[in-house]
C-alpha cells in the first residue's frame, strides 16, 4: 500500500479510514516507525500548514488529530517495544480566581493532539494544586492561563509556588491569556509566553527540546 | 408564560437606534427607547489582586472612575447615562462587596442627578458563578447560593437594572465550537441554555419583583456567541460558524424576556437587534467604541439599532487625555450625540443605513445583525414551535441569508469559509426532528459534560 493514501485520509480527518489503513499498512509489512513518520507525522505537518495558511480551522485540526489518535492506538503497542515516547507531560490550568476555560482547553486539546500527555486541572486552580499535580504526575511542563486583570497576580503566585516547591525535576512554565504579555511572563519568572494556542504548541515543543 | 409568537418590529425600517416600541423607565429619570440614545459606560480595575487587604483601594478606584465618567457627562452635556458595574468574580462571591460598591456608585449617581439633573441609572451584573464547577451545578449548591445572595444584595443596595451573562450550556458549547459541531451547538443553545435561562430568569424576576426602582434587565449570549466571535477573530474557527452561532444565540437570549426580563438587554448581546425585533424592548449594544475590551467585525452596524451604546469594559489606566474610563465615556457621548442629532433632524434612517452598509458586506457576522437580517431571523424564531426548533430555524435562516449575499456577489467568502457554509447547511439538514432525539444522539459525545438535573431533564 502506498502510504500517501493513509496520509491523505489523515489530512481529511477520516478517523475510521485512517485506523483501517494503518492496520492494512502493518499487515503489508510497513514498520510502525515508517507508518508514523511517513504517513501520520507527515500528514499532521500538512494539516498544520493548511491551518497556518488559513485553509483549515481548529475543527479540521482536531478531526485530523482524532484520526491520528485512532492510528496511534493501533501502533502504540508496537512503538512501545521500540523506545517510542510521547513528547512530554504537561499540567494545564486557569489560575485561582479565574473561571475562563476555553483558551486553556484549546491549548490542552492542541497539545494532546501534538502527542503531549496533558493533565487538565480546570479553572480557578490554587497554586498548591499545580504543585501537587506536578509532584503526582512528574510533568515536565506547566501551562498557566488567566483572562482577568485581577487574576494575573495569581499567575505570579503560582509560578512562585512551583519554583519554591522541592520538585524532583526542574519544571518549565509557560503562560498565556488576554492580559498577559511576554514582559509580564519574564517578570514573574515564567520560561515562556504564548499569545495563542498554536504558538503555545510550538513553545511547548521548544521548552521540551533536550 | 409569555411566549413570543409575533414580532414587535416586523418592518426592518422601524428597527432603528433610539426607538423601541416598549419604553423602559429606570434610575433617576432615564427613559429608554424614546428617540434618544444614551451611553452606557462600564469600567473595571487595572491589574491588581482583589483581596480583603486591597478591597479599600478597589473601592477608591471605582469611585474615581465613576466621578471621572460623570464629569465627562456633565462637561459634554450628555442627556443621560447608564453606568454598569459588571462584577469581578470576588464581588459576587462576597455578596457584601458587590453590595458595598453598588451603594457607593448609587450615591455618586444620585448626587450627580441632584446637582446637574443628569438622567442616569446603575446597571449591576453579578458573575454567573455556577459555571465554576464541572459539570456545572446550576440549581442548587454553594455557588448558586452565593449568586442568589449577590443578586438580592445588589438590588437591596440600589441597583436600578439587574442583569447577568448566564452560562448554562457553555460546558457543551465550548467543546462543540472547537469541534465545529452544529449538533453540539444546537444542543447547548437550543436545548440546555433556554432551560437554564427559564429557571434562572424566573428567579431574577422574583428578586426584582416588589422592589421599587429595580428592573430585571436582560442577558447575553456572550459566553457562546462572543466566544465564537473571538475564536473567529483569531482565525481558529470560521466566521460563517460564528455568524450562525450569533443567530442561534438570539433564540437562546430571548428566554430571558420570556421569563421576566424587561430590557435593556446586555451590551455584549450583539444578538440585540433580533431581540428588539421580537420584543420591542430597548437594547444595549457595543462596537467601535468597545475596542478597549475586544475587537469585532461589526463596529458600526452594532450601533444601527441600539438604545444604549456601550464600551463593554475599560481598565482604569492613564492615557494622555486622562483616565481610560473618562476617555471612552467621551467617545460614547460623541457617538450618541451624532445619533441623537440624526434623530432630532429626522435623519435617523440615513445614519442607520450608513452604519449598516459600512459593515454588513465585510463580514457574515455583521450581516446577520443588520436590520433586514435581524427581522428575518426574528421571524423564523417566533414561527418555530419549541426552543429547539427556534435554534435550528435561526441557524437555517442565517445560513440562507449568508448564502444569498454570496450568490448576489455582495459578500465575499474565502474558499475555506464557503466550504464551511456548505458544511453547516448540510449539518443543519441532518439534525433530528426533536430535542429528545438530539439528546440521545449526542449523549456519547457530550453527555459527560453536563448534569441532566441542572436542566430539569
Amino acid at each position: 500500500m502506498d502510504l500517501s493514501i493513509l496520509k491523505q485520509a489523515l489530512i481529511e480527518g477520516n478517523d475510521q479510514t485512517v485506523a483501517d489503513l494503518t492496520q492494512r499498512a502493518l499487515d503489508e509489512d510497513h514498520s510502525a516507525e515508517t507508518i508514523l513518520s511517513d504517513a501520520l507525522i507527515s500528514g499532521m505537518e500538512k494539516v498544520g500548514e493548511l491551518f497556518e495558511q488559513g485553509e483549515y480551522f481548529v475543527p479540521e485540526l482536531l478531526l485530523a488529530a482524532r484520526a491520528m489518535q485512532g492510528a496511534m492506538e493501533v501502533l502504540r503497542p508496537l512503538l512501545a517495544a521500540s523506545d517510542y515516547q510521547p513528547l512530554g507531560k504537561v499540567v494545564m490550568g486557569t489560575v485561582q480566581g479565574d473561571l475562563h476555560d476555553i483558551g486553556k482547553k484549546l491549548v490542552a486539546m492542541m497539545l494532546e493532539d501534538s502527542d503531549f500527555e496533558v493533565i487538565d486541572l480546570g479553572t480557578d486552580v490554587p497554586p498548591e494544586r499545580f504543585v501537587e499535580a506536578v509532584e503526582e504526575s512528574g510533568a515536565q511542563l506547566v501551562g498557566l492561563s488567566a483572562l482577568l486583570t485581577t487574576t494575573i497576580p495569581a499567575m505570579e503566585a503560582t509560578v512562585g509556588a512551583l519554583r519554591e516547591a522541592e520538585l524532583p525535576t526542574q519544571v518549565k512554565i509557560m503562560v498565556g491569556g488576554a492580559p498577559v504579555t511576554s514582559t509580564f511572563a519574564q517578570d514573574i519568572g515564567a520560561d515562556g509566553y504564548a499569545p495563542d494556542a498554536s504558538s503555545a504548541v510550538a513553545l511547548a515543543r521548544r521548552l521540551m527540546a533536550p | 408564560m409569555l411566549r413570543y409568537a409575533s414580532l414587535a418590529v416586523p418592518d426592518p425600517r422601524d428597527l432603528v437606534f433610539g426607538h423601541a416600541p416598549t419604553l423602559v423607565s429606570c434610575g433617576f429619570g432615564l427613559k429608554l427607547g424614546a428617540r434618544v440614545v444614551f451611553p452606557e459606560v462600564n469600567f473595571t480595575l487595572p491589574s491588581m489582586p482583589l483581596t480583603d487587604s486591597t478591597w479599600p483601594d478597589a473601592l477608591a478606584q471605582y469611585r474615581e472612575m465613576a466621578r471621572g465618567v460623570l464629569g465627562r457627562a456633565r462637561a459634554l452635556e450628555a442627556p443621560g447615562m447608564v453606568i454598569e458595574l459588571e462584577h469581578l468574580p470576588p464581588m459576587t462571591e462576597h455578596p457584601e462587596w458587590g453590595a458595598q460598591i453598588t451603594a457607593e456608585l448609587l450615591e455618586l449617581l444620585e448626587n450627580e442627578h441632584a446637582k446637574s439633573g443628569l438622567a442616569c441609572a446603575l446597571r449591576v451584573t453579578p458573575v454567573d458563578l455556577r459555571y465554576g464547577e464541572r459539570p456545572p451545578r446550576l440549581r442548587d449548591g454553594p455557588l448558586w447560593e452565593a449568586l442568589r445572595l449577590s443578586l438580592v444584595a445588589c438590588t437591596e443596595s440600589g441597583a436600578h437594572i439587574l442583569s447577568i451573562e448566564s452560562e448554562g450550556g457553555k460546558e457543551v458549547c465550548d467543546e462543540a465550537l472547537l469541534r465545529g459541531d452544529i449538533r453540539g451547538i444546537v444542543l447547548a443553545l437550543g436545548v440546555l441554555a433556554p432551560r437554564d435561562m427559564a429557571w434562572l430568569w424566573n428567579r431574577i424576576a422574583d428578586v426584582c419583583a416588589g422592589r421599587e426602582g429595580v428592573i430585571a434587565g436582560g442577558d447575553s449570549a456572550c459566553a457562546f456567541a462572543n466566544t465564537a466571535m473571538q475564536l473567529a477573530h483569531q482565525r481558529l474557527i470560521p466566521e460563517t460558524l460564528a455568524a450562525v452561532v450569533r443567530a442561534v444565540g438570539a433564540a437562546r437570549s430571548l428566554a430571558a424576556f420570556e421569563h421576566g426580563a424587561e430590557g435593556p438587554s446586555k451590551d455584549c448581546a450583539y444578538e440585540g437587534p433580533i431581540l428588539k425585533a421580537i420584543t420591542g424592548r430597548p437594547i444595549s449594544m457595543e462596537g467601535k467604541s468597545a475596542t478597549c475590551a475586544h475587537f469585532s467585525p461589526l463596529g458600526n452596524v452594532a450601533a444601527a439599532t441600539c438604545d444604549l451604546w456601550s464600551n463593554e469594559s475599560v481598565q482604569n489606566v492613564r492615557l494622555l487625555s486622562g483616565s481610560a474610563p473618562e476617555a471612552f465615556a467621551e467617545s460614547l457621548i460623541y457617538d450618541c450625540r451624532l445619533m441623537n442629532e440624526a434623530l432630532r433632524r429626522g435623519k435617523e434612517h440615513c445614519l442607520r443605513d450608513l452604519l449598516v452598509d459600512s459593515d454588513r458586506w465585510h463580514s457574515p457576522q455583521a450581516l446577520v445583525i443588520s436590520p433586514e437580517a435581524a427581522v428575518a431571523i426574528a421571524r423564523a424564531i417566533v414561527a418555530a414551535p419549541s426552543d429547539y426548533h427556534r435554534a435550528t430555524a435561526a441557524a437555517q435562516t442565517a445560513v440562507q441569508l449568508i448564502g444569498q449575499a454570496v450568490t448576489q456577489g455582495k459578500l465575499m467568502l474565502s474558499p475555506a469559509e464557503t466550504r464551511w457554509l456548505d458544511r453547516i447547511e448540510s449539518d443543519l439538514a441532518d439534525l433530528p426532528d426533536t430535542e429528545g432525539e438530539l439528546l440521545e444522539q449526542t449523549q456519547a459525545e457530550y453527555g459527560h459534560l453536563f448534569e441532566r438535573s441542572s436542566y430539569g431533564l
